[in-house]
């Protein structure tokens, strides 16, 4: 990837982070932590990876998104308003009732999500099953998956992980988001989840570890993944929980928490001047 | 009377389905040769995924197909078809408005020497919290192949309890059936039998012979489906008979007999009677034995439509 692309790539996820702090901001609470954690790898697979048409979401041969950690639909809503899935008024709307942008993501709201999620574990399973829909009716379009690292406590994680590797889904590229917290603590200290690589591999998938803020290397990882003959991928994603957003970033208490409005847009005024951002962490 | 097995009725029916439509594919969770259904995996091998022993995995992977656009069918025990997946089938398969078809096996007694580890009692009672699921339960293998086909062209989820042995019967060959409309097998005016599910049903109906010789005449109602249950009729046969007993092989909690008495309850108080396992768990045994042990049978069924007409004589004596 050239270095302009790369430019263009981190300007976009500063936008959409700003988008994603600010509608959180404006309802005044949410998941802000593991929606700032996946801004970059949102960004780059619906700018350059995903097959999608915003005219027509549900268009037969495309890529499609399953986010297993549901409530990280903030950051997507983002990235889907910007493509022009819909009006970036709706971001305003999130959580309010009979808003198409719910907390956890569904599939049935909000165009351009492909499918419903929430409870931890389930995005697997999904995916597979659309990975296999797809092999049966000869669609050569690529299922992604983003699960969370809290999240891979979850038993169901290890039977998709199983079944997805025995069912040999070359086109199922998942992401770890490993931000390294979960809602009671650090990860390590609740319920540890290492050693990821190990497991992965063991489970019988394509394993990669990358930093999950950097462009270049996450689009080697994608493009080495892509050219996967039999085994599924699993990208495992070094994050930081918030990132970016001075109140939440390396905040422990950053899962689920209030931000009040004025804080955000100060939150988002400081990503355009980086020391000052970086002073105030 | 001729005895076929149902479940090999239920293969045989997703492969005529499957052969129609390339949408059918089926799910196992290590239990293929319980189903019966490993003649669909040697016809439609692209078409059969068995996950190994991970039910939530299997209704989860299940919903990924239908969101694919397929017409996915899951069987496993029922027991675990309800209880180890209800979340999986809850959110990634009703909550998505997917399509996901269900299927328990081995409801109730039926489970017999697999014991009440495996004897779902609540099932179909879990499975009627969900909103929109339609949850039925054939009683011969006229009504099971009918009521497959029902299922798969019902656009949204459903949840079959499947009884896999050998049964006799009931019903003629080319007998239509609805999913949401109950069948009645046998017009009566004293008190009505509303059953449901293969031991209930034929009970039910051996009961209302047992009666006609004390000359009561019974109604005997096939109420297939549970949800949504047919109000229409339930209602129909509260205002003919004035007595109604609910007869199943399940819970009397949240089952047929819950779903007949908040219909009763809110439209037409009548007095009835819930017959079933009231408030305990499965245990081992033959199904014979545990038919007696929970009542399922033809005999305790008419001594409590006995009982009940007894008490509808009573009150009705009263108000004279």
């Amino acid at each position: 990837m050239e270095i302009e692309e790369v430019k263009q790539l981190q300007a976009k996820a500063k936008e959409i982070r700003k988008m994603t702090i600010d509608a959180i901001g404006y309802l005044g609470v949410g998941h802000i932590g593991g929606a700032l954690s996946v801004v970059e790898i949102l960004t780059l697979l619906y700018e350059k990876h995903m097959d999608v048409s915003p005219e027509n979401p549900r268009k037969k041969h495309r890529d499609k998104l399953v986010i297993s950690k549901g409530h990280a639909g903030p950051a997507l809503y983002s990235i889907l308003a910007d493509k022009g899935f819909f009006p970036k008024e709706w971001l305003h709307t999130l959580n309010a009732g009979g808003t198409n942008l719910p907390s956890h993501c569904d599939m049935n709201r909000t165009p351009g999500i492909d499918m419903s999620t929430g409870s931890l574990g389930q995005g697997i399973s999904a995916a597979i099953g659309i990975a296999l829909a797809n092999r049966l009716d000869g669609i050569d379009k690529k299922v992604y998956l983003i699960i969370g690292d809290g999240e891979s406590n979850e038993g169901q994680i290890w039977e998709g992980a199983m079944a997805a590797a025995h069912f040999r889904l070359n086109n199922m590229i998942a992401f770890t988001d490993y931000n390294k917290m979960q809602i009671d603590g650090y990860v390590h200290e609740i319920m540890n989840v290492e050693d990821l690589n190990a497991k992965w591999n063991a489970f019988g998938w394509f394993v990669q570890r990358v930093n999950g803020h950097d462009f270049q290397d996450m689009n080697m990882a994608i493009e080495r993944a892509q050219k996967e003959l039999y085994r599924p991928s699993m990208i495992i994603l070094d994050t930081i929980k918030g990132k970016g957003a001075f109140f939440a970033e390396r905040n422990l208490a950053n899962h689920n928490m209030n931000v009040n409005y004025e804080t955000a847009q100060e939150a988002c005024r400081l990503l355009d001047t980086p020391d000052a951002l970086e002073k105030s962490l | 009377m001729n005895q076929l097995e149902m479940r090999a009725i239920y293969a045989q029916t997703l492969m005529e389905l499957a052969a129609q439509d390339s949408r059918i594919v089926l799910l196992e969770a290590d239990l293929m040769k319980a189903s019966g259904t490993t003649v669909f995996r040697d016809r439609f091998p692209e078409r059969t995924f068995n996950v190994g022993v991970a039910e939530a995995n299997m209704v989860g992977v299940a919903a990924g197909l239908s969101a694919g656009g397929k017409i996915p069918f899951a069987n496993t025990f029922g027991c675990f078809a309800s209880r180890r997946t209800y979340d999986q089938f809850f959110i990634s398969a009703n909550y998505a408005r997917l399509n996901v078809k269900l299927v328990g096996t081995d409801p109730g007694v039926s489970a017999a020497y697999n014991g009440g580890t495996h004897m779902p009692f609540e099932d179909a009672g879990i499975m009627r919290n969900i909103p929109k699921l339609v949850v039925f339960e054939p009683c011969d293998p006229v009504s099971l192949k009918a009521l497959v086909i029902q299922s798969a062209r019902h656009q949204g989820c459903t949840y079959m309890r499947l009884h896999r042995k050998a049964i006799e019967t009931i019903y003629p060959e080319n007998e239509t059936f609805e999913l949401g409309k109950g069948k009645v097998l046998n017009d009566g005016n004293d008190v009505t039998l509303i059953a449901v599910g293969a031991i209930a049903v034929a009970e039910a109906l051996k009961a209302a012979e047992i009666l006609i010789k004390d000359g009561i005449s019974a109604a005997v109602i096939d109420m297939h489906t549970i949800k949504p249950i047919d109000t229409e009729l339930v209602l129909q046969y509260a205002k003919k008979t004035g007595a109604i007993l609910t007869c199943e092989n399940h819970q009397v909690i949240n089952g047929l007999g819950s779903a007949v008495a908040e219909t009763l309850s809110e439209d037409y108080p009548t007095l009835m009677k819930r017959l079933g396992v009231d408030d305990e768990f499965g245990e081992v045994g033959t199904q014979e034995y545990l038919q007696e042990r929970f009542g399922m049978t033809a005999k305790n069924y008419a001594a409590c439509a006995r009982e009940l007409l007894k008490k509808k004589n009573n009150i009705q004596k009263k108000s004279k």
